[in-house]
């Protein structure tokens, strides 16, 4: 699972890193998630699967993935040699599908369940009777992915923790459509696909800030994280991880720019420790920033000063 | 691959066409039919581009201006910095006999660099107009045609080993003219290096990523159209 004596982590989110094809770019994070593993081998959508839109992006890739037989024989023993903790996402369109896939896991950091792929057709079961089939079906740790259109998404958090679940991804994509301005036809061949990026951080931050409310589990926070004040403000809301997505497609280096920005602004703040930031946004502390050239003074509860 | 910040020297208008030549700093040029992700400036996605030419300290890409992307690397000045991604792909197989090189549009856009790799061997390239085919220039002594004349007109009837890059209905009349043509294909890209499986085409009776199986591909192999 996460330590928590690392000073910051990192983690890709599904879907966003072949660590086969750019293992350095795996050996940056602090942990590698993998592409959804189903059942049986999808190639996905048909092309055209991506649109960049002017805040973010949509992907319709469709869960292409080699199938749970293959990820097992051949990818997950290569993925182990790179020498990076492995959390591989879980998939499934049925209860059972979950539970079959999480009880042939082993050696493996945790699972992590994708509950809310907006790039399938079919719907699952509930998070919650997913999360319950696969806790029976498996002692590593189940961190569920909840998706950010739920209406109220602590209580989807309060279902999966009462179901076993040991954490939180938050958060998947939302529903979005872009039309091509020429033909005014959907750019994606499927239509609608999964929206991503920079325009998706309030929507995580969100998303974090009222679970971490609702729940005591450990939350990786991912939508549109940037920089490493991105990073750092999902962790203010209570995340105690950071994953990063659409960034890494257009900055395979952004894991080692975004630890070195969150340590400094973490460092700014009069903080050692990026997770010491951790639930901050539910303070009623007051803090103030120093960076150089200017003194900032702060009296937070426990009479800590910051001087630049 | 490496990504660098790097500055753009000039942008010169070739046809409709834009070749942005940037300070080549430490990167590799890599094998022609590779390809740089560039940075394309206020947008959140950079652009795929094959290295058109790779003079000493300099790397140049050919872009057509056709969406929000293209039109603002078009737009770049001199002085003016972007950061690169590359090389990255897999590029033309340059270890043939009889090369005749291909083009159509925007894809003649690698056919320059490999040109001079391969010591100026024949070429036939297609444009849709007599403004896109001044982009010719960049190959001398090239064979042109202009629509409604296709190139697959001028193929010469004594075997060649063809190296193409071009529109899909280019490629796919190559492809039935030439089985063992060499096919630089395109894609969406949103990544370049494998990671966002987006730039997937049908290889083989599999969906594969073009960024990492090819940009180039041998035509034998089963391709379905990119486009819907």
């Amino acid at each position: 699972m996460l330590s928590a004596t690392k000073s910051s982590v990192l983690l890709n989110a599904s879907g966003c890193l072949d660590a086969l094809t750019a293992p350095e770019v795996a050996r940056s994070l602090d942990g590698f998630v993998t592409k959804t593993i189903t059942p049986e081998p999808r190639g996905g959508n048909p092309p055209v699967r991506i649109a960049e839109t002017d805040a973010g992006m949509l992907n319709a890739i469709g869960l292409a993935n080699p199938g749970r037989e293959r990820f097992l024989a051949e990818t997950l023993p290569r993925l182990r040699g790179l020498g990076v903790p492995v959390w591989v996402s879980v998939g499934g369109f049925s209860a059972a599908e979950y539970a079959e896939t999480c009880a042939a896991l082993e050696g493996v950091a945790a699972i992590e369940l994708n509950l809310s792929c907006p790039n399938v057709d079919e719907a699952p079961e509930s998070a919650a009777a997913i999360v319950a089939a696969c806790r029976a079906a498996t002692t590593l740790p189940l961190y569920a992915k909840l998706s950010p259109a739920a209406w109220d998404i602590a209580e989807g958090a309060r279902a999966v923790e009462a179901a076993g679940a040991d954490g939180l991804s938050l958060v998947n994509t939302l529903r979005g459509l872009a039309l091509d301005a020429r033909t005014l036809r959907p750019a994606l061949a499927r239509g609608s696909g999964g929206y991503s990026g920079p325009a998706l951080k309030p929507v995580a931050l969100a998303a974090v800030y009222a679970c971490a409310a609702a729940v005591e589990l450990p939350i990786v926070g991912m939508g549109g994280v940037r920089t490493g004040l991105d990073a750092l403000e999902l962790l203010a809301a209570g995340a105690s991880a950071v994953a990063l997505g659409t960034i890494l497609f257009s900055d395979p280096s952004a894991p080692e720019r975004i630890r070195s920005e969150l340590a400094a602004e973490a460092a700014a703040r009069g903080l050692s420790n990026p997770l010491e930031a951790r639930g901050l946004a539910h303070s009623s502390l007051q803090m103030g920033v120093s960076h150089p050239g200017n003194e900032v003074q702060k009296v937070p509860g426990n009479g800590r000063k910051v001087t630049a | 691959m490496r990504r660098e910040l790097r500055r753009v020297i000039g942008a010169e208008q070739v046809g409709p066409y834009t070749l942005l030549r940037i300070d080549r700093g430490g990167l590799d040029p890599g094998e022609p039919g590779q390809f740089f992700m560039l940075e394309a400036p206020g947008r959140v996605l950079p652009r795929p581009m094959s290295v058109c030419l790779a003079p000493a300290g300099e790397l140049g890409f050919l872009i057509d201006p056709i969406g929000p992307g293209t039109r603002a690397l078009c737009a770049l000045e001199a002085g003016d910095e972007l950061h690169v991604l590359g090389p990255l792909g897999n590029g033309f197989e340059l270890t043939v006999e009889r090369p005749l090189l291909v083009g159509g549009g925007i894809g003649i856009a690698p056919l320059p660099y490999l040109s001079r790799r391969l010591g100026s061997p024949p070429a036939i390239l297609g444009f849709r107009s007599e403004w896109h085919a001044e982009a010719a220039a960049l190959l001398p002594g090239a064979e042109v045609c202009v629509e409604p004349a296709y190139v697959t007109a001028l193929l010469p009837d004594e075997p060649y080993d063809v190296l193409a890059c071009g529109p899909e209905p280019m490629l796919a009349a190559l492809r039935a003219l030439a089985p063992e043509a060499q096919l630089a294909w395109e894609a969406p890209m949103a990544c370049g290096y494998g990671a966002c499986y987006g730039c997937a085409v049908e290889i083989e009776g599999e969906l594969r990523r073009l960024c990492v199986e090819g940009p180039v591909l041998t035509a034998r192999k089963d391709l379905v159209a990119v486009s819907n």
